[in-house]
């Protein structure tokens, strides 16, 4: 049963004296900071500005679609306006949003940790970040890539006289940062748990985080190897994934895919664990099957390197494995059902309220169950073979993509806000955005699966007259879209200065990162705490509550 | 410098399975992922170079040895040996906690799956070269 | 193994008078709560890192396990082009530093300021040496034209030299040398790398032991810098044989 605890009142509360934010000044003091508070933060700056400038080309790419004829750019300017969409989004903004910033903020607070085990290895994976997003825009302005984001060989190698090799150690260099992420997370979990603090008192999003770290320490680097031999293969004519030498492209792609799939894992895993905090919280309940939901992410991660294959289904590979592939991708189906089932099951009976991030996490669940299911018809081989190369394929990845993960990344972003920056959001404008976000999201994507349905091939800068009302309307709820995520970054913003003063628990969760200040110490903890409490157990978070008023007042 | 090796006094106290009883160290003594530190003594660095050479002239040996299909299996075994005596002893393994171990053996169990996930697709094609 | 492997224990770690109540070693960085549970976490992540080394160069080994099986007469003549002595030479070569790089770990573990320097110093040696043989090896291969690119020739394959029992290859199975080649550069040029970057790091290791904070229980980098070059032999374990004793007889 739910415990109704009454939310604090928020006049009284006051901002401490002491923060990580105003610990040290200067730039310089941001700049070489090894605290993980302050490079969560460097993160989320530089994550929203790619976000931003991937934005530009999705909108880019939806002008020219407004129209069946090619009018707005030639055939391979929309080209290189979709990779660089594909490559912005995945790269720059969905593999490291939420583990490198709420995971890097949160993580080590949780477990009841001072810091990340490492924190300059921490540092350092920011700024390959960085250097691989400056190596992303250096390709912008020598004139751009028009491989799409999964540099299909023989094309990338042969074909295009694109700065396929630039983009090529963009990527590279920023794999090595979600490496270091990863690897920062699987020793912090393992090695700086508070004492108390089991394996099974971990927040999921801890666990969901830690599964995305292994997918991210073991899939990247065959990512960096297929990459650079792409790279050697264009420079000094190598003839690994060159036919006419005796290589197979085939290679490349299941090279290519053995990261890719479970990337698409390190996507969204970090947003699952967002969303079950975020649904305990406001519906005042234990998360339902807290070891079931545990549990599923690490299948997730398991389960992912097996299917990758399914993304090849049309390309040549033997139908015998194509059976076998399209089989274990059913697999994954049931972890992510689990967990679908378990959150709904966490709001049942529960006392729940409707605040922004829940406004965010139902978005979630909605979404991202339609972007499941859709999954398992595309993991259907025989369904794969014709709705792949469709719209439908491209709907089906920004469902879980931008209706999973974004709804994921904005829910945790307004559930932690408070604890970031120790201030409150308006209230009525953020639901409203929330809003805004999911009709705008429904109204862009939803016709793509019509469309797809219907034929419309992706990719192409023209289309039959015929598809043109579902286009408009895509077009239109991406407009609407683009509102819904400005509306964030503003009221976002302008609550830094004027935004009503939180206080430490805002919402009554049972994290540990609620029970201190918000925002934090540069140490996190004045001392090591003790964990004496389940996960998500309200009674306990009740009883400190009374104590501590009896205490003080 | 090595004379406070052989005195007992700088020794922590530990438990039978070599787990660290030092009361100073809370939460690792509650970390059952905990294993001592070790010092592998030189004797043993030597037997396994030794060991290493002896691998070493037994792979060049055999492959002048015409052993028809065989040779690239026994290469191969030779070779997985060797780095089953580096990973073992140069590398503490043996004597590292069982989350090392995992670790290992999680590095090796992805590559499988890489290489015997992608030969399904190879040696299975109809128009393969297999 | 019971009478080799005397299993005992670092000496207690150096303790500054300064603090009060919390008595640290020098080396023990703040947000850890003992010095025990760094190390335990730098190794942890060593080997994590040294995972994804595995799947990094895991990529390129299925690469070769592929093209192996569909050209492997190409394979075989590629393979016996390159000069089996000097692998052989270099196998030991980097077996020894790997060994020297074990005992400058054992060096620092007793504290040894004298030994750790020479077993650092002489990894270092025979570090060059290896990467001296090996562009040995690359400079007679592009003297040869087998280097994959524009320039790569076929001849030696097509037409082997008389006397040698090599078998003449068809000039379609000739062509696919040059994957073998391709390979045997990415994989070789990959793990030269790593040797690179590792002696950079040696140096740099030798430079800071000057000043004794290896030998006064700060073992942690030298511990870990030796998983990484262990690694790197382990590579080579497996190159020496697949690259150049396809077949031999």
């Amino acid at each position: 049963m739910s415990t109704i605890v009454s939310l604090p009142d928020q006049t009284t509360a006051a901002l401490p004296k002491r923060t990580y934010i105003n610990n040290e000044h200067g730039i310089l003091s941001w700049l070489l900071t090894a605290d993980h508070k302050r490079i969560a933060m460097l993160y989320l700056v530089s994550i929203t500005f790619f976000f931003f400038v991937g934005g530009f080309f999705a909108g880019m790419v939806r002008l020219e679609l407004l129209t069946p004829a090619g009018d707005l750019m030639a055939a391979d300017t929309y080209n290189k306006m979709f990779t660089m969409h594909g490559i912005v989004m995945i790269f720059l903004f969905l593999v490291p949003s939420v583990p490198a910033t709420l995971g890097n903020f949160l993580i080590p607070i949780m477990i009841g940790a001072k810091d990340l085990a490492f924190p300059k290895i921490n540092l350092l994976s920011w700024y390959l970040y960085m250097i691989g997003g400056i190596f992303v825009l250096t390709t912008l302005v020598l004139g751009g890539v028009d491989t799409g984001w999964t540099f299909t060989t023989p094309l990338s190698t042969h074909y295009l006289n694109t700065h396929v090799v630039t983009t090529a150690t963009a990527i590279f260099i920023a794999g090595f940062s979600s490496i270091f992420t990863g690897l920062n997370f699987i020793v912090t979990i393992h090695r700086m748990r508070a004492p108390g603090m089991t394996w099974f008192r971990l927040p999921l999003f801890v666990w969901s985080n830690y599964a995305a770290s292994v997918l991210m320490v073991l899939g990247t680097p065959v990512l960096a190897i297929a990459i650079v031999l792409v790279a050697l293969e264009r420079t000094i004519g190598i003839g690994v994934f060159d036919p006419t030498k005796g290589g197979d492209p085939l290679l490349f792609q299941h090279l290519f895919w053995f990261y890719s799939h479970p990337a698409v894992y390190i996507m969204i895993l970090p947003g699952f664990g967002v969303i079950s905090e975020v649904i305990s919280t406001f519906s005042r309940k234990r998360v339902f099957g807290y070891t079931a939901v545990a549990f599923s992410s690490v299948a997730i991660a398991v389960f992912g390197f097996f299917v990758w294959a399914h993304h090849m289904f049309i390309m040549g590979v033997s139908n015998y494995s194509a059976l076998v592939f399209s089989l274990l991708t059913m697999l994954v189906a049931v972890p992510s059902a689990i967990k679908i089932f378990n959150w709904s099951f966490t709001m049942q009976k529960g006392s729940i309220t409707f605040e922004t991030p829940m406004l965010y996490a139902f978005g979630f669940i909605g979404l991202f169950t339609i972007g499941g299911l859709t999954g398992v018809f595309l993991g259907a081989l025989g369904m794969d073979v014709m709705l792949t190369e469709t719209y439908f394929v491209v709907a089906h990845f920004h469902f879980v993509m931008v209706g999973g993960m974004l709804m994921a990344f904005l829910a945790g972003i307004h559930f932690w806000w408070p604890k970031l920056t120790g201030r409150m959001y308006p209230e009525s404008v953020s639901k409203l955005a929330a809003i805004i976000t999911f009709v705008g999201f429904i109204l862009t994507f939803f016709p793509q699966f019509v469309v797809g349905y219907l034929g419309m091939p992706r990719r192409y800068h023209a289309y039959p007259p015929e598809f043109q009302v579902l286009n408009v309307l895509s077009t239109a709820g991406a407009t609407v879209l683009g509102v819904g995520y400005m509306l964030p970054l503003l009221y976002l913003a302008w609550s830094l200065k004027y935004g009503a003063i939180a206080g430490n628990n805002p919402w009554q969760a049972t994290g540990l990162e609620w029970q201190i200040q918000s925002p934090p110490l540069t140490e996190n903890f004045l001392e090591t705490p003790i964990v004496d409490h389940e996960a998500y157990d309200y009674e306990w978070l009740e009883r400190k509550t009374e104590r501590e008023l009896q205490y003080v007042g | 410098m090595s004379d406070q090796v052989k005195t007992n006094n700088n020794l922590k106290p530990v438990d039978a399975d070599q787990g660290n009883l030092d009361m100073h160290d809370a939460p690792n003594v509650m970390n059952p992922e905990h294993v001592a530190h070790h010092i592998v003594s030189p004797t043993v660095y030597l037997m396994i170079f030794g060991v290493l050479m002896v691998g070493t002239a037994l792979t060049a040996g055999m492959a002048y040895v015409p052993l028809g299909a065989f040779n690239a299996p026994v290469a191969i075994a030779i070779a997985c040996t060797k780095a089953v005596f580096v990973v073992l002893f140069f590398m503490h393994v043996k004597y590292s906690s069982k989350l090392v171990k995992l670790t290992v053996s999680a590095g090796f169990f992805t590559f499988l799956v890489l290489c015997m996930m992608s030969l399904l697709d190879y040696v299975s094609r109809a128009w393969g070269r297999w | 193994m019971s009478l080799a492997s005397t299993i005992t224990h670092p000496p207690e770690p150096e303790i500054h008078a300064s603090h009060d109540v919390h008595e640290h070693p020098f080396y023990q960085k703040h947000h850890f709560e003992t010095a025990e549970q760094q190390r335990e976490a730098a190794s942890f992540g060593m080997w994590l890192f040294l995972l994804t080394e595995i799947m990094f160069f895991g990529g390129l080994f299925f690469a070769y396990l592929l093209y192996r099986n569909w050209y492997y007469d190409a394979f075989v003549s590629a393979s016996n082009s390159i000069n089996m002595v000097m692998g052989l030479v270099n196998t030991i070569v980097l077996i020894g530093s790997s060994f020297t790089m074990a005992m400058a770990v054992w060096s620092a573990e007793v504290r040894n300021k004298k030994l750790l320097q020479i077993f650092l110093l002489a990894t270092v040696v025979l570090g060059f040496a290896f990467l001296g043989i090996k562009s040995g090896e690359y400079y007679d291969k592009f003297a040869e034209h087998h280097v994959p690119g524009a320039s790569f020739d076929i001849h030696d394959f097509v037409h082997p030299q008389p006397g040698t029992d090599e078998k003449a290859l068809s000039v379609d199975m000739a062509n696919k040398t040059q994957i073998f080649f391709s390979l045997y550069f990415a994989m070789t040029g990959v793990h030269a790398l790593h040797m690179i970057i590792g002696i950079a790091i040696l140096i740099g290791l030798l430079w800071y032991s000057r000043s004794g904070i290896y030998t006064e229980g700060y073992v942690q980098p030298i511990e870990n810098f030796g998983l990484y070059w262990h690694f790197v032999d382990i590579v080579w374990i497996f190159l020496f044989p697949l690259l150049y004793l396809i077949n031999r007889h």
